[in-house]
């Protein structure tokens, strides 16, 4: 299939959008001190152009863009492909990760006193090697390429989850790195019986020659096993909480908003797009019971959190759960599987945008107020309003409220499940929904109530500024237009369409 | 049974127990030896579809012994990130656990 | 009638047994220096899989290197006199967890033997663009990594930068910008700086001549790299020098220098050769031992700072 293969027009952006961050990381490690925060915070503009103009250009020709490095094809050379879902996934990385880069330049900009300081330093180059990776995962079409991608991730998102050094983050930072870890290692012992398979690591190439034996069976549960362990869904969530709750406000926000992100759009590129042709259903119900699990447990768990933040990365594992609801609802190529592979995304964007806006707020509350302990919390949004108005409207989005995000994205999963005859998986959802809730209600009411707080510091209007608008797109995106979902569509293999 | 075959059956097995000894040692660097006994056990595996892809000339498929190369480097690197924190960790602390909770630090205050 | 089916036996038995032991020992010592002899038994293996290339980066990278960090590490783990005691998982755990091993394990022998005949292979692909986009360069694997999938190769060399940031950042601030602390203590053993002084210049030379010899026969910038790290680690350890500091210009221009000439060639390629990461004809040979020699650079440098640790507080400074 020739269109597989041959780089397609524009192709080359897939490689500048890469490449972009690639170059920050080394000219702001060379230098060091200042120069690291001036070239992170000049190159997102670019960055973000780059991925409107990826997206522009995939709408543009209703195909997915394609780029085959060093001009050599697949099976022997390496290919990148931006389809629907990387162009939406680049835009939204690109929006986050200027987001906190703004946000971070408060408390992560050199100190005055010295000419370069470790947290900065750190924090900078962590931040677009998160990026980088992101990229890569996003528009990658070689599974062993993604692996190296998985890992420049991880080695990005570790140090920034002990980057101020207290004990409880470096104890949380070294679980995650084992987690990590074992999950890349799996991962690449399922793309090592790939290729002993089908002698191709190229994700069409792959589609096209896989079949249902049991190499292959056995390595898709290796793989997903080790994205599962790296997406923390439950069971192994356990390395989430203590590390997204214990970074710092701006790291917390990038790693529950797209870190995982990763992984979990690696497991979709496995199941939609590489075994389609196999018979997918049973594995497909296990996902989804995991998933549902995850929302039930996490919920659960937020509920009986004393400090807001850990609450916060509870949820986080709460609202995972719902993104694995996916591979049961757009399974197979009916209508409603169409409104199920909407609905994953729109879970992927609205949690991304509403998590990244919650983790900024906490972060903001934590300062002015010195604790992020609830019960403390009494009257909290007379002193501050901004801030405690975002917390609502991502709330909104959490729990699935109309207008939001995450309410359209529910409601599709509702559509989907019911329209599927597996009306089952509407339990969870609502259930989740109704959780959510409460560890809402818990957050807000006592801070809407009369109380007095005093500030030990007042936020910074351009941060709250910055959150608010997080925030305000997770609302926006539930007034998404049709033609959104159908740029989603874009690029997707529907399973009839395989030989 | 040809060298690959064995080869692979105990690329196999270094997985396995590699596995048993990630899950069970409560010590981080213990789980950091077991993690690296994964890891070569998967390398193994690399090289045995490798010999298998004999041909055209060549004694072996280059690309996935490339693979094994990078894999090579890219674990230490994480060995060495691993163990920088574990070292941190000890010299913080009194005890090297992977439990955030379960820890007070230096001057018995309890973890925020 | 041939040995080599009993040396292969063999060879497996004990590399099983060593890995057991790995696991199994009850002192955490014994189990790091279980797993560097485990190292290099395995760079046998790799022998009678024909990857001579990759014996090479397993008994320098993988036993050699990952091997003094974990000495270093259990050494000062052990060092440490205020160890609580460690709690060992019950019996239950223990058995539910060698059965998930078990089966895990099985699943992968079943996989491996039910491995399609005849092999899927890209040999014949790799052998036909030898002379075109393979630059014709001798070691296929060479031109696996430097050219028809350079880019995991750049990326792995950033990896690579990213964990020595990694590894520095987890010092404390007091310390930034420092060095890491010496790797032995003030007075060197005599005959450790006499085989310092020795080796270290027969070792580059070799460590050159391997990164040279790369493009045609096994060998390669990785094992090179990784064979002058060891002599620059060897006179730290000899204290004939002192590991540098973190913020010096010329380690970062280095360990950046690598990846930094791979992504500007890379570029250029778009310009010069049609695509990204793409060679001119005529001079692809040239070009691709130009970025090696940079990458043979990085590693020399990046390697022994992963082993050398974060920057520490010296009382001299």
């Amino acid at each position: 299939m020739a269109e597989l293969e041959t780089t397609t027009p524009g192709g080359y952006l897939l490689v500048l959008a890469i490449l972009l961050p690639l170059a920050g990381i080394m000219l702001s490690f060379i230098p060091g001190g200042r120069a690291a925060e001036r070239v992170a915070l000049c190159s997102t503009p670019f960055g973000f152009a780059l991925a409107c103009a990826v997206a522009f250009l995939v709408a543009r020709t209703r195909k997915p863009i394609v780029y085959t490095i060093g001009g050599l094809p697949p099976p022997l050379g390496i290919a990148l492909r931006a389809d629907g879902i990387s162009a939406v996934m680049l835009i939204a990385a690109a929006v986050i990760v200027s987001a906190a880069a703004l946000y971070a330049r408060a408390k992560f900009a050199t100190p005055e006193s010295v000419r370069e300081s470790r947290s900065s330093l750190t924090f900078w180059i962590m931040l677009q090697a998160i990026w980088a990776a992101l990229t890569i995962i996003f528009v990658g079409g070689d599974l062993f390429n993604l692996y190296v991608a998985l890992e420049l991730l991880t080695f990005a998102a570790v140090p920034l989850v002990c980057i101020d050094g207290r004990p409880e983050t470096l104890a949380a930072a070294l679980r995650y790195l084992l987690f990590a870890l074992f999950g890349s290692i799996s991962y690449l012992l399922g793309v090592a019986l790939f290729y002993g398979a089908n002698g191709t690591l190229d994700i069409p190439l792959l589609a096209q020659r896989v079949q249902a034996t049991p190499v292959v069976w056995t390595a898709a549960a290796l793989m997903t096993a080790g994205l599962l362990a790296k997406t923390a869904l439950f069971p192994v969530h356990l390395w989430l909480p203590p590390a997204h709750a214990n970074a710092p406000a701006a790291a917390s926000a990038v790693l529950s908003g797209l870190v995982v992100k990763g992984s979990f759009f690696l497991t979709l590129r496995l199941w939609f797009y590489v075994l389609p042709a196999l018979p997918t259903d049973k594995v497909a119900t296990i996902l989804g019971w995991l998933g549902s699990a995850a929302v039930i447990a996490g919920s659960i768990l937020a509920l009986r959190q004393a400090r807001l933040k850990l609450l916060i990365a509870y949820s986080t594992v709460a609202q995972i759960g719902y993104l694995f609801l996916i591979f049961p609802l757009a399974a197979g190529s009916q209508a409603w599987s169409g409104t199920g592979w909407s609905a994953g995304l729109m879970q992927v964007l609205a949690h991304a945008f509403a998590k990244a806006a919650m983790f900024f707020s906490a972060g903001l509350l934590a300062e002015a107020l010195g604790h992020d302990q609830i019960a403390r919390l009494g009257g909290a949004a007379r002193a501050l309003p901004l801030t405690f108005l975002t917390i609502t409207l991502g709330a909104l989005s959490l729990m699935g409220l109309p207008p939001s995000g995450g309410f359209s994205a529910k409601w599709m999963m509702l559509q989907a499940s019911i329209a599927s005859g597996h009306w089952l998986w509407t339990l969870p959802i609502l259930a989740g929904s109704l959780l959510a809730a409460g560890y809402v209600y818990r957050i807000l009411v006592p801070a809407f109530s009369d109380g007095q707080v005093s500030l030990e510091l007042q936020p910074k209007r351009i941060q709250e500024a910055i959150a608010f608008a997080l925030t305000t797109i997770a609302i926006a995106l539930g007034f998404a237009p049709q033609a959104f979902f159908d740029f989603l569509e874009i690029g997707r293999p529907m399973p009839s369409a395989l030989p | 049974m040809t060298p690959s075959v064995l080869a692979g059956l105990v690329g196999a097995v270094l997985v396995g127990l590699g596995l048993y000894g990630l899950i069970l040692h409560p010590h981080p660097l213990r789980k950091l030896l077991a993690f690296n006994l994964i890891g070569s056990g998967v390398f193994l595996i690399f090289g045995i579809v490798a010999r298998r892809g004999a041909g055209a000339g060549l004694r072996f498929d280059p690309v996935p012994q490339a693979m094994v190369i990078t894999g090579i480097v890219v674990a230490f690197a994480a060995s060495a990130l691993a163990v920088a924190l574990i070292l941190r960790l000890s010299a913080e602390t009194s005890r090297v656990t992977l439990d955030p909770d379960a820890r007070k630090s230096r001057n018995g205050e309890d973890a925020k | 009638m041939s040995l080599l089916p009993y040396l292969d036996i063999g060879l497996a038995v004990l590399i099983v047994a060593v890995a057991i032991w790995t696991i199994a020992a009850p002192d955490l010592f014994a189990a790091v220096v279980g797993y560097v002899a485990y190292g290099l038994l395995l760079a046998f293996v790799w022998i009678r899989l024909y990857a001579p290339d990759v014996a090479l980066t397993e008994a320098a990278v993988g036993g050699g290197v990952t091997g003094v960090v974990l000495i270093t590490a259990g050494k000062r783990l052990g060092a440490l006199k205020n160890i609580a005691p460690e709690v060992q998982p019950g019996l239950p755990f223990k058995i539910l967890t060698g059965v998930l091993a078990a089966l895990v394990a099985s699943a992968v022998c079943g996989a491996i033997l039910m491995l399609p005949e005849p092999p899927p292979s890209l040999a014949p692909e790799a052998a036909a663009a030898a002379s075109g986009a393979g630059a014709g360069l001798g070691n296929p694997i060479t031109a696996v990594l430097m050219s028809y999938r350079s880019f995991d190769t750049m990326l792995e060399k950033i990896v690579l930068i990213l964990a020595v940031i990694g590894v520095w950042s987890v010092s404390t601030d007091k310390a930034w910008g420092g060095a890491p602390p010496p790797f032995r203590q003030p007075k060197p053993y005599a005959p450790m700086v006499f085989l310092a002084q020795l080796l270290a210049p027969v070792g580059i030379l070799i460590g050159i001549h391997i990164f040279w010899t790369g493009a045609n026969a096994p060998g390669g910038a990785f094992q090179g790299g990784a064979l002058l790290a060891a002599m620059w680690m060897i006179t730290m350890m000899a204290r004939l020098l002192e590991p540098p500091r973190v913020d010096a210009q010329w380690l970062r221009l280095a360990l950046v220098a690598g990846p930094a000439v791979f992504l500007i060639t890379g570029l250029t390629g778009e310009f010069v050769a049609g695509s990204f990461f793409a060679y001119p004809p005529s001079l692809a040979k040239p070009i691709i031992l130009f970025i090696e020699a940079f990458m043979l650079l990085s590693i020399a440098a990046a390697l022994p700072m992963l082993v050398a640790g974060p920057p520490s507080e010296r009382p001299d400074q």
